[in-house]
Order: C-alpha cells, then structure tokens, then sequence
C-alpha cells in the first residue's frame, strides 16, 4: 500500500475552505496557495514556453479565484474549478506566445495509436511463439533500491518532457498529480477513453526511458566491477 | 476465445489498470498474467512508473509570488 502524500489528502473538505474564503479568512487561503500552486505550475508548464509564464499563469489564476470565488457554485469541486481555470489562463497566455495547444490537439492523433513496445521485443511471425516475448524485460532495481536516486526523477521528469503536448499533460494530470479520469475529463474535457490512449503511450515511453536508464547503470556498475 | 499474445498485453495495460477492460478481455489478461513472467514484470514496471511518476518532487512557489498572492487577497478583503 502506499501512503498518501499528497498535501490536498489534509485539507478540510471543500465546503469549509469556500465558506472560510468567503469570510476573507487569510490562512485558509494560505493553505490552498501551499498545496495547489506546485501542481499547478507542473500543469501550467505544459501550455506555456517558460517557468517565467508558466509562474505567472499560475498568479492569474489565483488572482482569478480569488475574484471569482463568490461566483463559485460548488458543481463540482474546488480544486477542479481551480485547475480548469488554470487550464483557460494557460491557454490564453500560451496563444499570445504562439505556443498554442488547442484543445482539439488534446485528442489522440494517428501517432498515438500503434504499438507502445518496440516490435522487435517480440518474436517474429512464423516462429511458435509469434508476438510473444524474444527476451523478458530486464529486472528493475527494487523500488526502496530506486528511490534513493535523484537520478531516477530527473529521468522521469525528463522523459515527462519530451511528450508531445497533449500526452504530457495527460500524464501529468492523471500520474503526477493524482487526478481521477473523471476529474481529467472536467478539466480538458478529453473522455476517458482518449485519456486512456494518451496515458498508456506516454507511461509506456516513460517506462522505456527508465529501463534504458536502469539498464544504462547496470552495465556501468559491471563494467566498472570487470576493470578493478 | 484466443489466448492474449505478449504483444497485445502490453497494449491493454493502462484500461486494465484503469478498469475499463470488459470481462471478457479482462478475463484472457488475467490468464495471460498467471502464465506469463515477462508480462507480470512488464505490468510490474508500468506501475512502478506511475508510482514514481506520483512522488516526482515539487515545484515551489517562489516566496515572493507567496507574499504578493497573499497580499492580493488582503487587499480583496476590502
């Protein structure tokens, strides 16, 4: 089992946070600031052409909040209306910087069909066991062995930043930052299934980057055994 | 009913973790995982992608952009 980390899982439930808004409660505030703003400028970074915007972007958008919060009906949740008005600020501010990512360019593509794993990882058609694994893929350092590596998240991060657009910020909306399909759906309006394509590709390139680097590593570690 | 290839497996890996494979389809992925070591280790490891995918470390808010979103707040206050 893992343990929920994430800060929101401390947060009080939505209709406290909007009532203390309303009364102009500064710690409240606070509070979500705190917890929101990291994931919202990972999301806003997929819209934008810098950290500068993408920081920006995520000011507007709480300045945005904090002048709508009145409006707010409560239909779905707070942290969704936040994102999605991150979603629209981004938008707008990635348009002005010519780096649009419409969202029709949100649905998969033709290059996001076909096979995730490279072909020739499987055996050839004729062969008995045609489509079936030639060598099974090479053993991972066990997760506790893993997560001492900063490494390990830079590869992460960096395969994450190599997707086209509308995977990454699938990926990390759904993998990153935890959001349900149904939350991905409110806020992009991608359905389920869309997301699902989207996600299993990019996951699918994120898995192979980490292998190549554990792979990478282990050779270095023998080879390094084999000369001393 | 054929039995899943490797190749397709890997393919169904996120609508199964996702629960949105039908039974059927479901059933002949599960089949295919009890027999299949390369399969359970390349689940294994799509999982343990999303896992550390979920623990990447935060970007922080710089403490100015703290201060001045706070402030903006005070100031909506009156």
């Amino acid at each position: 089992m893992e343990p929920e980390t994430r800060p929101a899982a401390a947060l009080p439930p939505d209709q406290d946070l909007v009532e203390r808004l309303r009364c102009r409660d500064e710690a409240a505030f606070a509070l979500l600031v705190d917890s929101w703003s990291r994931g919202m400028s990972r999301l806003a970074r997929s819209f934008v052409a810098t950290n500068e915007s993408a920081a920006e972007v995520v000011q507007d958008t709480w300045l945005a909040v904090i002048k709508g919060l009145d409006a707010f009906e409560g239909r779905s949740s707070l942290k969704t209306w936040v994102f999605r008005i991150l979603v629209n600020t981004a938008k707008r501010r990635g348009v002005r910087e010519g780096r649009i990512v419409p969202m029709s360019s949100l649905a998969p593509t033709e290059e996001d069909y076909g096979p995730t794993v490279d072909p020739s990882r499987f055996l050839e058609a004729g062969h008995p066991w045609a489509g079936h694994w030639r060598e099974f893929p090479p053993l991972w350092p066990s997760p506790e062995q893993a997560a001492l590596s900063g490494e390990v998240h830079a590869e992460v991060a960096a395969a994450v930043a190599a997707l086209p657009d509308r995977q990454r910020i699938v990926i990390t909306l759904r993998d990153v930052e935890g959001y349900s399909s149904e939350e991905v759906r409110e806020i992009l309006d991608v359905s389920a299934a869309n997301q699902r394509v989207l996600l299993h590709r990019a996951r699918a390139q994120v898995r192979a980057r980490l292998e190549a680097y554990f792979v990478a590593v282990d050779a270095e570690r023998v080879g390094g055994e084999a000369v001393s | 009913m054929s039995e899943l290839k490797c190749e397709e497996f890997v393919e169904l890996v996120t609508d199964f973790l996702d629960g949105a494979l039908d039974s059927d389809t479901e059933r002949r992925f599960v089949d295919h995982l009890a027999g299949c070591d390369g399969c359970d280790r390349y689940l294994d490891q799509m999982r343990e992608t999303t896992r550390t995918l979920g623990s990447l470390p935060p970007e922080t808010l710089s403490d100015e952009a703290r201060d001045s979103l706070l402030s903006a707040f005070r100031d909506w206050k009156r």
